[in-house]
């Protein structure tokens, strides 16, 4: 069903973009997205980007998107069907799009190709990414302000760097202000299962946690949290409207700032192959607002730290770093480089358990 | 271990446990008629959307309980249709009974994503919700796991004692003898396979409006092949059933604890461990061929064509 839609999608896509390729100069801009527009998490994030490109460019765009469209063939022809009809610039916004992009971009070097969260590149195809950690950063510092038991439970999806890395960035910074606190982790192995992302947060609630932080993309531990009177963040977009009384505040996914110089580029003539893994600065990573449950001076501090990051005074991984065992991973005065994040396979000091590997 | 987490422990397993323990208490009616329906998971699905829907648009969570039900029903009809009048193969119309709901309740559902609901009412009598321990066990549920429980007993009851159980049986175990005993084969699986889809309905209903209370694609998550496995596990028996969805909660809460109390048990091998023992379980049973075919129905599986 839904990848019959992704090819009736592309095939008027075709039709109308070979009809006015004669009538207009205007930029073309594709999207190719893995879930539908609606999911109220990543792909709902992408297409706010792809909004904001048309209010900033107006006349001068057009854009068109393709949604819930399955990693794999299907994807190829969709991303073909997108390059033949004229687009000028194409963003694949999942990592399984990796491959069919390169490879599409290989048949049409005058295209650009923009792919999230992947790492081959070619002339014509950049990567960009999200430092979700700082957001990480943001929340642990609250939950370590905030929590009475000392004890936060975290969700995981795979035991991957890029969870790993939120994990130990949320636990340095929940210890920074509150030493005595530490995360207690629960791993799903599955991204989507809203049951047992309930399960899990009740487990942890029962376990002692009062507050509830995930890594996987339903809003079902929020709902346990909101039921049981505890507190919880929400992931890639503002999920408050699921547990209004249980939302201190989500991490959300800010991509209108990089699609907007990203086109802005294509117009301009001036666009690379690059590759971008931005963070607050860029303001591709941002917090949502602050609920009213959060007391004046932990909102404050929480601004702080943001500010702090985005003027660069302030990285998430900087020394002194333990791992586990209480051994220095990073010295004072140091902080972590982009090699070490992205290879991250072990647990700080202040997380409990092991890390499964 | 204290007293107090061992109560909620046993509180998460009976919600985990309910869903699996509606749809299979289903799936046994239908199967011990002789059809075998792959499409558990499609028709809980379908329960789940009609449910989120029915609720938000009426703002009353009976109707969307009731609409649930109905939904998984009526498309379990489709299912009926194919397999029982057309006498279409029964194992490919249930897988594409399966693929079919997950498509339609996305498309059903995609203007009720992300839209919050109230979760079912529990239940909570005066005094005895207090009680220790017995309380929290015993109330304080939402209707839906009484009312697993009771379609359970309702249903070993119909099946062992009831003339027309001890029909449905006859149906299932040689559908040829029944037909020339002047019983209507076709109309009595007509009624076993729907009975399997409203209560996959109500399973679907039990997931997207007590347990999550939102609805979101594929939000089952294969919870339909579990309970289609845990027939196989009861060796067919209603009171296995009950025991095995139990068991099934207790390995899916019991991993998580372990995982939190920092147990250096891998989480993959955790995560996994339903599965496994189902697949344990089944080997046990398959050990031994005259287990089986003690147990299963006879004609389950087989198209019924009357001699003309």
């Amino acid at each position: 069903m839904k990848e019959l839609l992704g090819v009736v999608a592309a095939a008027v896509i075709a039709v109308f973009g070979a009809a006015d390729a004669f009538a207009q100069d205007k930029v073309k801009v594709g999207f190719v997205y893995v879930g539908p527009v609606d999911d109220f998490g990543w792909t709902f994030r992408h297409d706010e980007g792809r909004k904001a490109i048309e209010a900033e460019f107006g006349d001068q765009v057009e854009t068109t998107f393709v949604e819930s469209v399955s990693e794999g063939p299907d994807a190829e022809r969709v991303i073909r069907q997108l390059a033949e009809s004229g687009h000028d610039i194409i963003f694949t916004t999942s990592f399984g799009f990796m491959n069919p992009t390169i490879k599409v971009a290989k048949d049409f070097p005058n295209v650009k190709f923009e792919h999230a969260t992947g790492f081959k590149r070619a002339d014509n195809v950049s990567t960009y990414s999200g430092r979700f950690y700082e957001g990480r950063a943001v929340i642990g510092a609250i939950a370590g302000k905030m929590t009475e038991s000392n004890i936060i439970g975290y969700i995981g999806a795979f035991p991957i760097p890029e969870v790993v890395r939120g994990i130990n960035a949320f636990t340095i910074a929940l210890r920074k202000v509150n030493p005595e606190a530490e995360v207690k982790v629960v791993w799903l192995n599955t991204w989507f299962n809203p049951g047992q992302e309930a399960d899990a947060a009740k487990t942890l609630l029962d376990q002692g946690a009062d507050i509830i932080t995930q890594h996987t993309d339903s809003p079902a531990p929020l709902q346990v949290a909101a039921e049981r009177g505890a507190f919880a963040f929400g992931q890639a977009s503002d999920n408050s409207q699921f547990a209004p009384e249980a939302h201190l505040t989500s991490i959300i996914d800010d991509w209108g700032p990089y699609y907007v110089e990203r086109v802005r580029a294509v117009i301009d003539g001036t666009w690379e192959s690059e590759d971008t893994w931005g963070g607050m600065d860029v303001g591709m990573i941002a917090m949502a607002p602050y609920a009213s449950t959060v007391p004046d001076d932990i909102r404050a501090m929480a601004e702080e730290i943001e500010a702090q990051i985005i003027a660069g005074d302030l990285h998430a991984f900087a020394g002194p770093i333990n791992d586990q065992a209480g051994n220095e991973i990073v010295a004072a005065g140091e902080v972590m480089s982009d090699e070490q994040l992205l290879t991250m396979d072990f647990y700080v000091e202040g997380v409990q358990g092991s890390l499964p590997n | 271990m204290s007293l107090t987490i061992t109560v909620s422990i046993l509180v998460s397993v009976i919600a985990a446990a309910t869903p699996l323990l509606l749809a299979a208490t289903g799936e046994l009616v239908t199967e011990k008629s002789g059809v075998l329906n792959l499409g558990v998971e499609g028709m809980m699905l379908m329960g789940a959307v009609t449910g989120v829907a029915a609720t938000l648009l009426t703002e009353n969570w009976f109707a969307g309980v009731v609409t649930a039900a109905v939904a998984g029903a009526a498309f379990s009809l489709i299912f009926g249709v194919l397999v029982l009048t057309l006498r279409a193969n029964q194992v490919a119309s249930g897988l594409a009974l399966t693929i079919f709901g997950t498509g339609l309740s996305a498309v059903i559902g995609t203007p009720f994503v992300g839209q919050p609901l109230a979760r079912l009412p529990v239940f909570d009598a005066p005094v005895l919700s207090d009680m220790p321990i017995l309380g929290p066990l015993l109330f304080g549920h939402d209707v839906l796991v009484y009312v697993s429980i009771g379609m359970l007993l309702a249903v070993a009851w119909f099946l062992n004692r009831s003339r027309l159980g001890l029909v449905l049986r006859a149906v299932g175990e040689s559908h040829d003898s029944a037909h020339a005993i002047g019983y209507q084969v076709i109309a009595i699986r007509y009624g076993a396979v729907a009975f399997g889809g409203m209560m996959a309905g109500l399973a679907g209903a039990h997931i997207s409006l007590a347990l999550t209370p939102f609805w979101a694609e594929n939000m089952t998550a294969g919870r339909g092949w579990i309970a289609l496995a845990l027939i196989v596990f009861a060796s067919w028996r209603p009171l296995r059933v009950l025991a095995g969805a139990y068991l099934f909660g207790a390995v899916t809460i019991a991993q998580l604890h372990v995982q939190g109390f920092g147990i250096p048990i891998p989480s993959q091998f955790l995560s996994a461990l339903p599965y496994l023992a189902t697949v344990i379980v089944l080997v046990i049973i398959s050990s031994n061929a005259a287990r089986v075919r003690l147990n299963a129905p006879a004609c389950i599986g087989k198209a019924f064509a009357p001699a003309a």
